[in-house]
């Protein structure tokens, strides 16, 4: 359906990437979010918190981001888009209760500005390295999904998808943005509600009494009901069958967790997205996502000038991977360059999905600025050899 | 002469409060003798008398013997995170305003791992009722020392007595801006459901502390007999002193334990003062999210 429009601000807009985040969040119908300030995270919630008041939303600043987050599972449960807004050391608070999100599948969005780590590290300074943790920063099995956006454009349409793809798998989305693209100015254009897609929460239309929380009869995804309509139902964090209570067996560990997982695995091609650019017929492929994108690019330029055949693969959706696409190409080019500000996290996915049929080569850099161009260049021509 | 009880007979009559319970997760886990039946009892009994539309209460737990309340309950049951009940109910309440949202959890729940939440949501005033088994030890890991284990009591972490100050409840809620304040035993079912019956018609941020024997842990562990020995005891050492001071309150080592109602006052709630300051500030440019809930399609 088309979005709201009374959270929709139509124009063209010269906005940072944290306030275009903000601007996405309130365009997809997001009504609530709680938040704990954060650099370079906070301005996301100091624009909603300036907005929501006109727009029929509630924000609420939390004593932490332990409570931040449970607090949008536990709003999210009355049917309403809700919204937390971090940065590295809050993100490792917050994982407690997005496992939580998980186990009770509860669709909402964390938005997670990467800076330097670990610990306080760089609080103002860029980091991609909670790349991992946002996919395995929880205990248990889970699988989840993450977008990573390159522009403050991005950071507009990608947290509207990133909403639309919560409600779809009724699964917390992260929201992996890095300080530069969430200080980054650029223009933004927001198109009228009318051409905006969104996802709604989709309530159930099973009658109360005939009403199991977790039956999908045969489906991955469960039906939703929300708190207040009458269908008392019951929800927890312990392993559950579908009447939503606990069971404490290893057959109902296997029903339950199995269909957590494969609610994404078996849906990875529709949820997958990437920016392929001459990959087909390259020797090189570099691969990348957030601000190491645009710096990759002129790298790539450089190598092409030198007559090197390079192409790149930009992710979008970061998890789940686009291990298919990855394993064709490991069968045609030399080898793979993963430029991200880390000692080594995508790259593993790249390595692992290479599977020795080509070479991959990292270039890391510790946080705090981006890459230089010519260390990226270095690693192409050296891939190319 | 004792009589004998027709298990077929007590199958085929329905226990009052049963309409209240998930009669399918029956018998619950709870051991003999342990309080929280007894508070459920007198929550169910309460929610009864008041009229209250089930539909659309919330109960929310958190982790612990307690925290297995909300999975009892038939209603819309939460059972969270380790001391995140409090955020979570915050959420589902300012997410649809209209739910009567209730918060059963334990003593190491709300106030050992939760203790942050608890103290801010009551200084935000938030329109949560609290209900605070207070067992004085950590019952489902096995009898460890709590925030609320009495001076000298041993727990199975300080096996040769506590020498951690505890809480005093009522004062650290009072003190932190609950507007309403209470503190039974599981012995006292008529005022405890009184105090559950005025604190379900209040608003703001309510809390009751119950006080309840765990035989298993801590009276094992402290030789204090059997959880009827303990209903003994508060029988006997309970004092009702309604509006105590609640500096007055701490409980000691099989000493009185103060009973009674300490606070009841009435201060607008987070939502109330957040309407209120944005009419005031932007006027007609408000809008409140609508008690029904915010922005739902279709």
């Amino acid at each position: 359906m088309k979005a709201d429009p009374t959270g929709v601000l139509t124009g063209a807009h010269y906005l940072d990437g944290d306030f275009a985040c903000g601007e996405g969040a309130m365009a997809a119908g997001c009504r609530f979010t709680a938040g704990y300030p954060i650099t370079p995270s906070t301005e996301v919630v100091e624009r909603i918190s300036r907005r929501f008041p006109m727009i029929g939303g509630t924000f609420i600043q939390m004593e932490d981001e332990l409570a931040s987050m449970a607090a949008i599972v536990g709003a999210s449960w009355t049917g309403i888009k809700a919204l937390t807004v971090t940065s590295g050391p809050g993100f490792s608070l917050m994982m407690e209760n997005i496992g939580l999100a998980v186990m009770m599948e509860t669709p909402c969005v964390v938005v997670n500005v990467q800076r330097g780590g670990p610990s306080t590290g760089l609080p103002t300074m860029v980091g991609q390295a909670d790349m991992m943790q946002a996919r395995w920063g929880s205990h248990g099995d889970y699988e989840l999904i993450a977008l990573s956006p390159q522009s403050p454009q991005e950071a507009f349409d990608l947290t509207i998808a990133a909403f639309n793809l919560a409600e779809e798998y009724r699964v917390p989305v992260m929201f992996m943005m890095d300080e530069c693209v969430g200080h980054m100015t650029e223009k933004v254009v927001i198109p009228p509600a009318d051409e905006i897609e969104i996802v709604p929460r989709r309530l159930t239309a099973i009658p109360p009494k005939e009403y199991l929380p977790y039956r999908v009869e045969g489906k991955l995804i469960p039906e939703f009901a929300r708190a207040g309509d009458g269908y008392r139902f019951h929800t927890t964090g312990l392993t559950h069958d579908e009447r939503g209570y606990p069971v404490m067996s290893a057959e109902c560990q296997e029903v339950c967790v199995r269909r957590l997982v494969e609610k994404i695995k078996r849906n990875t091609d529709r949820i997958v997205r990437f920016d392929e650019e001459n990959a087909d017929g390259a020797d090189v492929v570099v691969v990348t996502y957030g601000i190491t994108a645009r710096v990759a690019r002129m790298a790539i330029d450089l190598a092409r000038k030198m007559n090197i055949k390079v192409g790149s693969i930009r992710l979008i959706v970061v998890w789940p991977f686009p291990e298919k696409r990855i394993r064709e190409l490991a069968g045609k080019v030399k080898a793979f360059v993963v430029p991200e500000i880390n000692y080594g996290q995508m790259v593993l996915e790249v390595e692992r999905c290479a599977a020795g049929q080509a070479a991959t080569i990292h270039v890391p850099h510790g946080g705090g600025g981006v890459h230089d161009p010519n260390a990226i260049c270095e690693a192409i021509l050296e891939a190319a050899k | 002469m004792s009589t004998t009880v027709d298990p077929n007979q007590v199958a085929v009559d329905e226990h009052p409060v049963s309409p209240f319970l998930r009669m399918d997760r029956i018998p619950h886990i709870w051991c003999p003798t342990c309080g929280i039946g007894t508070v459920v009892k007198c929550f169910a009994t309460a929610l009864d008398e008041t009229g209250v539309d089930l539909d659309k209460t919330s109960i929310v737990s958190g982790i612990g013997c307690t925290g297995r309340v909300a999975g009892y309950m038939k209603l819309d049951a939460f059972h969270t995170t380790h001391g995140r009940a409090i955020p979570f109910a915050t959420g589902l309440k300012l997410g649809r305003p209209e739910l009567l949202v209730t918060v059963f959890s334990g003593d190491g729940d709300l106030v050992g791992i939760g203790g942050n939440h608890f103290i801010h949501a009551a200084r935000r005033n938030m329109d949560l009722m609290i209900i605070l088994v207070n067992n004085f030890i950590y019952g489902m890991t096995g009898g460890q020392n709590a925030p609320t284990t009495p001076l000298k009591a041993r727990s199975s972490t300080m096996p040769f007595g506590n020498f951690e100050r505890p809480f005093n409840l009522p004062h650290l809620a009072a003190s932190c801006g609950a507007t309403y304040v209470a503190r039974w035993t599981c012995l006292h079912i008529r005022r405890l459901t009184k105090s559950f019956k005025e604190a379900i018609r209040r608003k703001g941020f309510r809390f009751i502390e119950v006080i309840a024997p765990c035989s298993t842990l801590y009276a094992r562990l402290n030789k204090l007999g059997t959880g009827f020995n303990l209903m003994q005891f508060y029988h006997d050492n309970a004092e009702i002193r309604p509006d105590a001071d609640t500096r007055d309150v701490d409980i000691e080592f099989q000493d009185n334990i103060i009973c009674g109602k300490f606070v009841d006052e009435e201060r607008p709630t987070f939502t109330e003062m957040m309407n209120e300051h944005y009419q005031q500030k932007l006027g007609d440019k408000y809008v409140p999210l609508p008690p029904e809930g915010g922005l739902l399609h279709e």
